[in-house]
């Protein structure tokens, strides 16, 4: 449990050691004190505990409640915990026209959004890894599109690649020969001939995974670097001296050392980007084959007041991602164990 | 000593690493200039744009400076004057973040600060369980805690109001401010505590006292990264208080504003984003040390 703090760039304030456990060994605490100590401890968490509790933990266990009722926005005052409960949503949701796109698009999003943002996140840690000038600099300017505010930047995106006026399609047109501008927002898939082969190109849907990417990459660089500077250099120093190259010294030292990094990075990463709402809909609104869960639970939700459906659709998104996380942890949680 | 002479192994491996060194050598500045460039253009964009007349934006979009007697401060002064003058009300907007924003902050602090010193110092019966339920609550993603708490305060009439978006916002930010504070009080020795306490020092007191004070670069920190994600965030402002323009955000009027863009220009929209995004940018960098610690420290074991 106990943790030191390492400063980016090993120096500034020097990292306070932990005092060994943070609570007191028991035979030293006599059984009155201790009991105090518990009713502090409950008195000083209890806010927290009761807000998590009201906002957080009720209303989930209610939302699943919802999941298994006709309840819609009109008839709300109406209805009550003990309505009928009936699986009519569930059914609904499944053959609604398109469940199958989304879902298979929200996967697709959501792994390559994932590996191309750790990827990217883990060359920019390597390539910042030796000290120059300005580094510390160069590293916070690396976590600006993960601090901007979503809308500021979607808006940016949009502009930037809008077919009318925006700065990307202009000089695609000047400089590489573009025919023809491109709605990399609206344009859903693409005939791009290659030797004779047409292949479709979902157009849009790559774009917001590269806009994933790049406002994304940020907290795997964050982490990695967190971690690479804990390896100790003596290893590599070792290696080096034993003639193991750059990419040999990367390859048996400093990998293995970020891959439990990297697969918890992997999870987060996953569960975060299969449930974002924000920045599909501020890009394309879900639409050009862009379409993925959480998009459709708001539509059901605001669009059509239907609250029976968004329950039940967002109840499907929590069974989807939590079978899927377990299956990974199931497979790979093994193996991490033998990394570290 | 004796050294062994392997000659052509030596070579090949001595080359190998040469070219190595010098392959990486270069693309590391390579990448680092792409990503220099990745990271910063958009930001620029925003702030060319934002100073950049309409027409002119039109007409030669391919432009990437603006010549100093181009400069244009109009887009400002129609986002931020009030509707009724003939702009956007995006100085009403950021008075709504603000103080959304300054309210969760002393509200997530006023309840983390002595929910972390719990879970890190003291013992009692259901810590560990504590500690789980706020790391699943972080992980728990929003969108499906939207219907629930959008058909809640509907129903008791308080969608729409900025004490039901305070509240969401708080639960949101409480559990990643419970962890990263209590990974600093688990940074200070106990022994300082101990040390009050035998001089006949109150629970509460060692921990205003002496815990507090101590912790007050964490505590800075951690109030700055709950300011920037009450500031940015987007899904419940949209859903709670889209239908009341007095009452918008300066995201959700941003977002408002570009869905039908055809009415507002697009430079006074950038004007709006670099608005939206200057606060940011500035505690960010103001910050950026103290907030990187705090969100990695305990992340090194991986």
């Amino acid at each position: 449990m106990t943790s030191t703090i390492t400063p980016p760039d090993g120096t500034g304030t020097s990292p306070v050691p932990s005092g060994g456990p943070p609570t007191r060994t028991r035979r030293t605490k006599p059984g009155a004190l201790r009991r105090a100590e518990a009713r502090t401890g409950m008195g000083l968490i209890a806010p927290t505990v009761i807000i998590v509790i009201a906002v957080v933990v009720l209303p989930i266990l209610w939302s699943i409640s919802l999941a298994f009722q006709r309840v819609k926005l009109i008839n709300l005052r109406s209805s009550s915990i003990f309505g009928n409960y009936v699986l009519d949503n569930f059914e609904r949701v499944i053959s609604s026209p398109g469940f199958v796109d989304t879902l298979v698009t929200t996967l697709v999003y959501s792994i390559f959004g994932t590996a191309a943002s750790i990827a990217v996140g883990l060359i920019a840690t390597l390539a910042l890894r030796r000290k120059f000038r300005g580094r510390g600099f160069v590293r916070s300017v690396m976590l600006l599109p993960y601090v901007a505010p979503v809308v500021a930047v979607t808006f940016v995106w949009q502009t930037m690649l809008s077919p009318q006026f925006g700065f990307v399609n202009f000089w695609g047109q000047q400089l590489l020969g573009w025919s023809e501008p491109i709605a990399f927002l609206s344009d859903k898939s693409s005939d791009v001939s290659l030797f004779g082969l047409t292949i479709p190109i979902p157009t849009a849907l790559i774009t917001v995974i590269a806009f994933e990417a790049w406002r994304q990459f940020p907290f795997a660089f964050l982490f990695l670097t967190a971690r690479l500077q804990a390896i100790p250099g003596s290893l590599e120093e070792a290696a080096r001296v034993d003639g193991a190259t750059l990419t040999q010294r990367f390859r048996y030292i400093v990998w293995p050392q970020l891959l439990p990094t990297i697969a918890v990075l992997s999870v987060l990463r996953f569960i975060w980007t299969f449930t974002s709402f924000d920045d599909i809909y501020l890009l394309t609104g879900g639409g050009a084959g862009t379409e993925v869960i959480s998009v459709r639970v708001y539509q059901f939700l605001t669009g059509r007041g239907d609250i029976g459906l968004a329950s039940a659709q967002a109840l499907v998104i929590a069974i989807v991602l939590a079978i899927l996380v377990g299956v990974y942890l199931k497979f790979f949680g093994k193996r991490e164990e033998d990394y570290s | 000593m004796t050294t062994v002479q392997r000659p052509s192994a030596s070579r090949t491996l001595f080359s190998r690493d040469r070219f190595e060194n010098r392959f990486f050598g270069i693309a590391r500045w390579v990448v680092i200039g792409l990503l220099l460039i990745a990271t910063i253009f958009p930001f620029y964009y925003m702030g060319l744009l934002s100073v950049r007349g309409l027409g002119d934006v039109l007409n030669n979009p391919g432009a990437l400076w603006v010549a100093i007697g181009d400069l244009s401060f109009e887009a400002y002064s129609r986002a931020l004057l009030p509707v009724v003058d003939g702009g956007e009300g995006f100085l009403g907007f950021m008075r709504n973040s603000a103080v959304l924003a300054l309210g969760t902050v002393a509200l997530t602090l006023a309840v983390s600060i002595p929910g972390s010193y719990a879970i890190s110092r003291l013992r009692f019966f259901g810590r560990r369980q504590i500690s789980a339920l706020f790391l699943a609550v972080y992980l728990f993603p929003s969108i499906l805690l939207a219907v629930p708490l959008f058909v809640f305060f509907t129903r008791v009439g308080l969608r729409g109001s900025l004490i039901a978006v305070l509240l969401v916002y708080v639960s949101q930010t409480v559990a990643v401010s419970i962890y990263m504070l209590r990974n600093y009080f688990e940074t200070i020795p106990v022994s300082l505590e101990e040390a009050a306490a035998l001089d006949g020092a109150s629970r509460l007191g060692i921990m205003r006292r002496i815990s507090l004070p101590l912790a007050m670069p964490a505590i800075v920190a951690n109030g700055l990264f709950v300011f920037m994600v009450a500031w940015n965030e987007f899904l419940f402002a949209l859903l709670f208080l889209v239908d009341d323009r007095d009452r918008w955000t300066v995201s959700l009027g941003l977002s408002q504003l570009t869905g039908n863009s055809i009415e507002v220009p697009t430079t006074v929209l950038m004007a709006a984003s670099v608005i939206t995004t200057i606060p940011i940018v500035i505690i960010f960098f103001a910050s950026e040390r103290l907030l990187t610690e705090g969100l990695t420290s305990g992340a090194e074991k991986g």
